[in-house]
């Protein structure tokens, strides 16, 4: 599919904010449910993006910037893989080729925030100068220009895959055998694991470990949605809260510290 | 103390608004400095009118500074009510605001990851997929709507709670609220996390055939013995409803055996693999990798 000259700018601006946010966290325009579905409004094609976001969204839930650590970029993930599927025009049956691509997009992003992370370094040095000066106006301008070089750092590869064209893009997703795109589909539904890992690896402790499992056995009741799961989850903690204060605090509050993960120090052990 | 400059509410939106930003310079060398420096901007140029006053508030708010960028908003909130009372001529050094700055941002991040993170994003998040993927429009706006919502109502909220509390929040932080909050959110957390991974890690190991049991007579529909055209559509609908198997031979899969014991239960050793690969310090993105190559090749072998 081509796009036209006011789309494919379109299309470079959302890349652009989705660079900003990988960075700045705040709105979230690069959380993959939203930025596919910007890429797909401006294109037209919001059915299939929409999709695609909804099924990257569920591998990157546990993907966080937590202190320094840098996570896979969804951003650009996001982005370039949505771009793909509309070049590639093959609607919603090209949705699980892109997510395949998406994910090895995530660390070419990482690599790129890497980098523009270290140029940061710079600017600050830039920032001190102007603090000498006492001049708001160029603490303000270098900030500005801080963020920009994120959005770039999307929007630069979005433009050169636009650029590149649907040609290259159509002929590399059709040469893509069966047995590749199945298993790679097959692969993409376990690779929503790692995620949950990451997170429970921050979070568990020997206190919340039994909520663990009654969240397991509740989510194997199929008629239970998502939202049910939710207020029965609430519910639960609220007890607890609840009920730990009225038990006297024979333990202390030795909760508190996540020291205590039986699971995690079985882990440990192999 | 005649003229007591005080910091307008227009100020300190302004400063809420600027913290949305507060993240754009990030570097290795000294973090979020540049954005907390630029966020606080509007409150400086407010209270400091001398090119070396100022020259001195920017240079110390260019010091370190990291913590979970939500939760920074209580720690502007402080700063700001410190800076208020230094301009006014108070005896408070660099040292009181960056020591305040510092021991506030460990423990809030202690809060903020856990809420924000693992808590809400994940549920939000999950809701907002899993309409998306059915092709709802509704779960991208759902997501982005209660996602800032929350956020910049948090934001606004604390930053005004730490400005009227000034330096005695960090008394605050050692009280039952936050712990609370921190420990119901983990609670919630490892419940729905659980849950989604019951639901939305798919392994199946369906292609795998443990047994195969001729049934017999009557317990499965005869097909050659139903009428033709749609009077045998009917009668093998009827008879399938009534519980007959639809092919002569039962079929038992691994993956009816394994949803036995209980369903979801190969997705729940995946994750557990992942968290002890996770902890001998494979990186994600290997594991990730090779979770895809995996499932190729036992795609190929015919397993998955």
């Amino acid at each position: 599919m081509n796009l036209s000259m006011i789309q494919i700018i379109l299309v470079v601006l959302v890349a652009f904010l989705a660079g900003m946010e990988g960075i700045l966290d705040e709105f979230h325009f690069h959380q993959p449910v939203i930025a596919c579905t910007l890429v797909g409004l401006v294109t037209g094609q919001l059915l299939p993006c929409v999709i695609l976001g909804g099924s990257l969204q569920m591998i990157a839930l546990g993907w966080s910037n937590i202190g320094a650590a840098v996570a896979p970029d969804a951003a650009l993930a996001s982005i370039a893989s949505a771009i793909i599927l509309v070049l590639g025009g093959q609607g919603r049956a090209g949705v699980s080729s892109a997510i395949a691509i998406a994910i090895p997009l995530a660390v070419a992003g990482l690599l790129l925030t890497i980098i523009t992370r270290t140029l940061a370094t710079g600017i600050v040095h830039l920032m001190d100068g102007a603090a000498k000066e006492g001049s708001f106006r160029k603490i303000e301008f270098w900030q500005i220009v801080a963020i920009c070089l994120q959005g770039l750092r999307i929007a630069i590869p979005a433009a050169l895959i636009l650029a590149l064209g649907a040609g290259p893009v159509k002929s590399l997703l059709s040469s893509m055998p069966s047995w590749l795109t199945d298993g790679l589909s097959i692969g993409g539904g376990m690779v929503v694991a790692v995620g949950y890992a990451m997170v429970i690896n921050m979070m568990a402790s020997r206190e919340v470990w039994p909520f663990f499992i009654l969240g397991f056995v509740f989510a194997a009741i199929s008629e239970i949605t998502l939202i049910g799961l939710g207020a029965i989850g609430i519910s639960i903690a609220l007890i607890y809260l609840t009920l730990s204060k009225k038990g006297g605090n024979s333990n202390g509050d030795g909760g508190s510290s996540n020291t205590g993960d039986p699971v995690g120090d079985l882990i440990d052990k192999y | 103390m005649v003229n007591q400059i005080k910091l307008s509410k227009k100020d300190r939106i302004s400063v809420w608004w600027r913290s949305t930003f507060l993240q754009g310079s990030w570097n290795y060398e000294r973090m979020q400095n540049g954005g907390w420096a630029f966020t606080l901007i509007p409150a400086l140029k407010r209270l400091y009118k001398t090119k070396e006053e100022r020259s001195e508030a920017l240079t110390r708010h260019l010091e370190f500074f990291n913590t979970h960028p939500y939760v920074a908003s209580p720690i502007i909130g402080v700063t700001l009510a410190l800076e208020e009372e230094k301009a006014n001529g108070a005896p408070i050094d660099d040292v009181t605001i960056q020591g305040v700055k510092v021991g506030m941002m460990g423990p809030l991040a202690g809060v903020g990851d856990p809420v924000f993170w693992y808590t809400v994003k994940p549920i939000v998040g999950a809701l907002a997929a899993s309409l998306a993927i059915s092709g709802s429009i509704i779960g991208p706006i759902l997501y982005f709507v209660v996602w800032n919502a929350i956020r910049m109502g948090f934001m606004w909220y604390t930053q005004e709670l730490g400005y009227r509390a000034g330096s005695k929040i960090t008394e605050d932080l050692s009280g039952g609220i936050l712990q609370d909050i921190t420990k119901g959110a983990s609670i919630l957390g490892m419940f729905i996390l659980a849950a989604l991974i019951e639901r939305w890690v798919n392994v199946d190991f369906s292609p795998v055939k443990v047994s195969s049991i001729k049934q017999s007579a009557g317990a499965y529909i005869d097909w050659s013995k139903l009428p033709s055209g749609a009077a045998g559509i009917k009668e093998a609908l009827i008879q399938q409803s009534s519980g007959l198997s639809l092919t002569e031979y039962k079929v038992t899969t691994l993956q009816d055996n394994l949803n036995q014991l209980i369903p979801g239960l190969a997705a729940l050793l995946i994750t557990f693999l992942c968290m002890w690969l996770l902890k001998k310090n494979v990186s994600p993105i290997v594991i990730i990798l090779g979770l895809f190559v995996f499932g190729v090749v036992m795609h190929v072998l015919g397993v998955m």
